[in-house]
């Protein structure tokens, strides 16, 4: 269980993370979703200690994550790729770590196999690639087999076979009980593994809600309309909550009406339809639906994703 | 890296807290794992016993004038003159030992692991002093043994006065200003920086306060860091300069101030 209350940090008169409430639950993934630079790396690194918050406070299993006597039990992170001493071994960076709280060098090889890392193992960290990188950082982070794990931008640099292994182990990982708490910037991924969400947008919190909910939340469902007759469909169907737009000749996409009123519509102007579906949108037009307004990074978003 | 195992079994991790000689376990690890410890460590050494060697053979044809009066003509000094250069290497290593966690983002890792911080400062500088103190002691007595050796009949010997205390009077200053560098990596966080500043201060600035300092103000200059260390491996007590034990506290002084520096500054500092 992760709790964080009123969580605030400011850098000079720059405020990266801005009073985020929120809970964290056991047994569950829970994604932590917001454009880059929306203050989720900062946020967990203050969850973690690493980061002293200006104002409010984080807890872990219910104390500071440096009250605990035992850190890596509690918690473990990947927070950074290359959060490592380029010049030791994958396998010395993990045995220093253990070291710290008596985890046995047998655990250490098993984390090694676990992330698929036995050949280079005693290889130096500055010669691995990035997504070699995220999984030695995923194996610091299941050293301890921790109650919590942190993940921030886990898939980054992994191959497709990589992700869809780190998909498993997080939902794994919840199944057994564990909190797992994974930061993404980009819904897709989310929506994969993640039961319940926590979206920021500019170091607030724009969403604390499960993964159903967010997307009726988001976005309405609009209703795709093909007929011969669009223009004169157009005029019938329009009203003060309804918006219209036509991507193409004969296409109508109609939101503020379902598809039943709007068949009934144009039964009685006798018009014919070819077709009349409703759509719900994707995951990532309801994460961008939701952070639209807060402008400049709606600007964010669609430059990065379209 | 092709085949990746399944989702982990529940693993048989037994649940023990962080206790201080664990983070000195994990440390000692640290300093071994990485090439260039080995690699600085033999090169501090072999500065300690080559300069010190060269100076004692040198030594041999300075023997007969004025010995006693000046640090420079004494045998045992001559033996152990390596000692600065080895500064050099030490302090490096020590630089490193702290930067090094820094520069690469191993901090993060670090604390994570052992989040109340200060833990890993006192196990770095156990570590170190543990490790630089027996292989400069150890360098320092073959240096001395073997210089007076070369020096002849005019060198000293192991039951001369002072002797014993010169030799680990110097693996004193060594391992000192290896966790100088180390406090200075905590307190800068960068190995450029850190490097700069231990040079500067072990080296350059007595040379710098001699110039700038009016005379009637000389008497400070004994308290300056490079006129401190020659105080504590010094044979014979020079005019104008600290006694050995006045000159050890002097030392321990700057250590614990700049130590301090580094710990308030690794307890509070976002990593």
């Amino acid at each position: 269980m992760i709790e964080v209350q009123e969580l605030t940090k400011r850098y000079g008169d720059k405020t990266a993370v801005d009073g985020l409430t929120f809970t964290v639950k056991p047994g569950i993934v829970t994604g932590f979703l917001g454009p880059n630079g929306a203050g989720k790396s900062t946020t967990m690194r203050m969850i973690l200690g690493l980061d002293r918050p200006t104002s409010g406070t984080a807890t872990v299993n219910g104390r500071p994550f440096a009250d605990h006597p035992d850190p890596l039990y509690q918690a473990g992170a990947l927070l950074d790729a290359k959060a490592v001493h380029t010049g030791r071994s994958a396998y010395h960076h993990l045995l220093a770590l253990a070291a710290t709280t008596g985890v046995p060098s047998a655990r250490v090889n098993e984390v090694i196999d676990l992330v698929g890392l036995r050949q280079v193992a005693r290889k130096r960290v500055g010669g691995f690639s990035l997504g070699m990188g995220q999984r030695l950082g995923i194996a610091s982070a299941l050293l301890a087999d921790p109650q919590i794990v942190i993940l921030d931008e886990p898939t980054n640099g992994l191959d497709p076979e990589g992700v869809l292994w780190i998909r498993n182990l997080m939902r794994d990982l919840a199944a057994r009980g564990r909190t797992v708490f994974v930061s993404s910037h980009l819904m897709s991924e989310m929506a994969l593994t993640a039961e319940h969400l926590i979206v920021i947008g500019k170091g607030r919190l724009i969403a604390d809600v499960s993964m159903n909910e967010f997307i009726d939340q988001a976005a309405r469902d609009s209703v795709r309309v093909r007929s011969p007759h669009t223009s004169q469909l157009r005029s019938l169907v329009s009203g003060p909550d309804v918006t219209t737009l036509s991507a193409e000749p004969g296409v109508l996409e109609i939101t503020g009406r379902p598809a039943a009123e709007i068949g009934e519509i144009a039964a009685r102007a006798g018009i014919t339809l070819h077709e009349l579906t409703t759509v719900r949108p994707s995951l990532e037009e309801a994460f961008m639906e939701l952070t639209k307004d807060t402008v400049e990074y709606h600007a964010t978003l669609t430059g990065a994703t379209r | 890296m092709s085949t990746l195992a399944p989702a982990p079994a529940h693993a048989l991790v037994p649940h023990r807290r962080v206790t201080p000689a664990r983070v000195v376990r994990s440390e000692w690890i640290k300093f071994w794992s990485l090439r260039s410890t080995i690699t600085t460590l033999a090169v501090a050494v072999a500065l300690l016993v080559g300069v010190g060697l060269i100076a004692a053979s040198v030594y041999t044809g300075q023997a007969s004038t004025n010995p006693g009066q000046n640090g420079a003509t004494d045998p045992v000094s001559a033996s152990l003159t390596g000692m600065t250069f080895a500064q050099l290497a030490f302090g490096a290593l020590g630089v490193l030992f702290m930067s090094g966690e820094y520069g690469t983002g191993q901090i993060r890792s670090t604390l994570s692991a052992v989040p109340k911080r200060l833990p890993v400062l006192w196990a770095k500088i156990a570590v170190f002093a543990g490790v630089v103190f027996t292989i400069s002691l150890a360098a320092a007595a073959i240096t001395f043994t073997a210089g007076q050796a070369l020096i002849g009949d005019a060198g000293a010997s192991w039951g001369d006065t002072g002797v014993i205390r010169a030799v680990i009077g110097t693996a004193v200053v060594l391992t000192g200003s290896g966790i100088l560098g180390i406090a200075l990596g905590a307190l800068l966080r960068s190995t450029p920086a850190a490097i700069t500043a231990l040079f500067g201060v072990l080296f350059l600035l007595t040379g710098v306060v001699e110039l700038l300092l009016p005379d009637s103000w000389s008497n400070v200059l004994q308290y300056l860091p490079s006129n401190v260390t020659s105080a504590i491996t010094a044979v014979t007590h020079a005019s104008g300069s600290l006694t050995p034990a006045a000159g050890l506290a002097v030392f321990l002084g700057y250590l614990a101030a700049v130590t301090g520096g580094a710990a308030w500054r690794l307890k509070r500092s976002d990593v």
